[in-house]
């Protein structure tokens, strides 16, 4: 067990992550409006429908739109250029904004099979010096904290 | 219940003044506009202030700075549409016949680059999931992709922008460009070049709205006015939610919008004479040209070619050069444009006049989401 108190994973209950690594990401479902959606929600946010169930989503998709992040953002302290981009999961037609393991977007296609993953994010003090993010970090303090953040990579298999 | 009008407008330019404050900005707005209405500061019965990142009593510390407190003054923020949400409410305080004449105003000063929001939580900001140009570019390959717009268009849009743009003292980008220049600039987030991506930055613009009767002849009518918000489920919406669903049956704000404020105005997109819209970015301007109903899903590209949305065409879209040659203070960017289309309806914009211009509109659409449409007569 880590040494020092961790703060608790504000992922803890978008993202479950296995002892082997895989990791599932944790929506809803409401049969009364017969739709999925992530985060899970209290209501349905299409149709505020009470009756919302847990729903463990796909983990594979298909390329809807991607684009590729080159310049560090503010509250960022990850490698750039990544990945951004939308997935629609396989079955339930849900789109999810997700990063991608490929950062070079004439790498990609329209359609193609996508499978989840999972990348490990430093705190924004963690990266190089940025003009952009400059000293208003003052007030996150769990800066330094990693971040398991799921992710979709080419399926290739 | 009676109607209003723009009697007075003001602005200060928009861009970088490292020595001044937004409220410095703001009241500099505030007194040209009471000025170009030649209205007792006296008589303003209530003031309303657009701003997002002005913070606590923005709107008081300019008016105290111009011993114009008293009445009430009340904070609006709604994202790039705070602007219209303050005029929407000083033009119904005005036709419920609650007070005779009400002050409107916008302030900002804009960090550089990226807008970095309260919006999203410290781990969405960590995770990389929050910076606005993405978002832009995924809707911008969209629009590519679905539209049979091409990136040279997004480069075309920028040009006809930027040309406006050199005529207008109150905007910060001030020189010409062209498409091969705007497909040189970097790429920001493909299909994103730098270019194409307005400038977050500082300035205030300040309209007095007044009951018609009272207007006098320079009088600029509000003929109708609608702020609007998302419906759920689309994933590109200005909500930026982290997933969606298939949203082709969603109707985007600024389509509800347009629709309430051509009612009102009893119009349709064929009557107007000049626009201002979002031009966040290049692929916004041309989403927002047929989410408005100003010409069919991609037909853009046709109009760009032959002018028609250039000062001099059939129907100027942001004869003030846009927030692409403004850029984008945002509490203050939806009433330059009010500021812009109130002069040209008053024939008073010099080389950007478009001629013979009586009916206008004013598009803002941004993080809520929140659109906003303005429709000006005179």
């Amino acid at each position: 067990m880590p040494a020092a108190a961790a703060a608790p994973n504000p992922l803890a209950r978008l993202l479950r992550v296995a002892g082997d690594g895989s990791a599932r990401l944790l929506g809803g479902y409401s049969p009364t409006s017969g739709r999925h959606h992530f985060p899970r929600s209290e209501l349905c946010p299409y149709t505020g429908a009470t009756d919302v169930e847990d729903a463990t989503l796909p983990s594979t998709g298909r390329l809807w739109l991607w684009t590729a992040v080159t310049a560090r953002p503010p509250g960022y302290g990850g490698p750039v250029p990544y990945g951004f981009g939308v997935v629609e999961l396989d079955g339930i037609g849900l789109r999810i904004v997700t990063r991608l393991t490929e950062a070079d977007p004439s790498a990609l296609r329209e359609g193609q099979p996508m499978r989840l993953t999972t990348e490990s994010l430093p705190g924004a003090d963690g990266g190089t010096d940025d003009a952009d993010s400059g000293a208003d970090d003052a007030d996150h303090g769990a800066d330094d904290a990693e971040l398991v953040v799921w992710a979709f990579e080419p399926d290739r298999g | 219940m009676s109607g209003a009008s723009i009697s007075g407008v003001g602005m200060h330019p928009f861009g970088r003044f490292a020595d001044r404050t937004a409220v410095d900005l703001g009241a500099v707005a505030v007194r040209a506009a009471i000025a170009d209405a030649g209205i007792d500061p006296g008589s303003i019965g209530a003031s309303f202030c657009a701003t997002a990142y002005g913070g606590v009593a923005a709107g008081h510390r300019v008016l105290g700075r111009l011993a114009m407190t008293g009445g009430p003054i009340i904070d609006v923020e709604a994202g790039c549409a705070s602007g219209g949400a303050a005029l929407q409410l000083a033009t119904q305080a005005v036709e419920s016949g609650r007070h005779d004449a009400v002050l409107v105003f916008g302030i900002e000063k804009m960090p550089r680059g990226v807008i970095r929001s309260s919006f999203f939580e410290p781990w969405q900001e960590q995770a990389g999931l929050h910076p606005a140009p993405a978002y832009f570019a995924l809707r911008a390959q969209r629009l590519v992709r679905e539209q049979g717009i091409t990136k040279a268009d997004l480069a075309a849009l920028v040009v006809k922008n930027r040309a406006h743009g050199v005529d207008n003292p109150d905007a910060m980008f001030r020189s010409a460009v062209t498409v091969e220049a705007v497909l040189s600039s970097r790429v920001i987030c493909e299909p994103l070049h730098l270019w194409m991506l307005c400038s977050p930055n500082e300035g205030a613009a300040a309209v007095v709205v007044t009951r018609s009767a009272s207007a006098g002849p320079r009088g600029v009518r509000v003929a109708g006015i609608s702020l609007r918000s998302h419906l759920p489920g689309s994933v590109l919406g200005e909500d930026s939610p982290l997933a969606g669903v298939d949203d082709l049956d969603i109707v985007p704000p600024t389509t509800l919008a347009a629709r309430d404020a051509y009612d009102a105005a009893g119009i349709g997109p064929d009557d107007l004479d000049i626009v201002e819209c979002q031009d966040t970015d290049a692929a916004r301007e041309l989403m927002v040209w047929s989410e408005l109903g100003l010409c069919a899903p991609g037909d853009q590209p046709g109009l760009l070619a032959d002018g028609s949305a250039g000062i001099g065409g059939r129907r100027p879209v942001n004869p003030s050069g846009g927030l692409l040659s403004k850029g984008e203070p945002l509490g203050a960017s939806a009433l330059g444009q009010v500021v812009e289309l109130v002069r040209q309806l008053r024939d008073e914009s010099g080389v950007r006049q478009v001629g013979g211009a009586t009916t206008a509109l004013a598009h803002v659409i941004g993080r809520g989401a929140n659109a906003c449409v303005t429709i000006l007569q005179r």
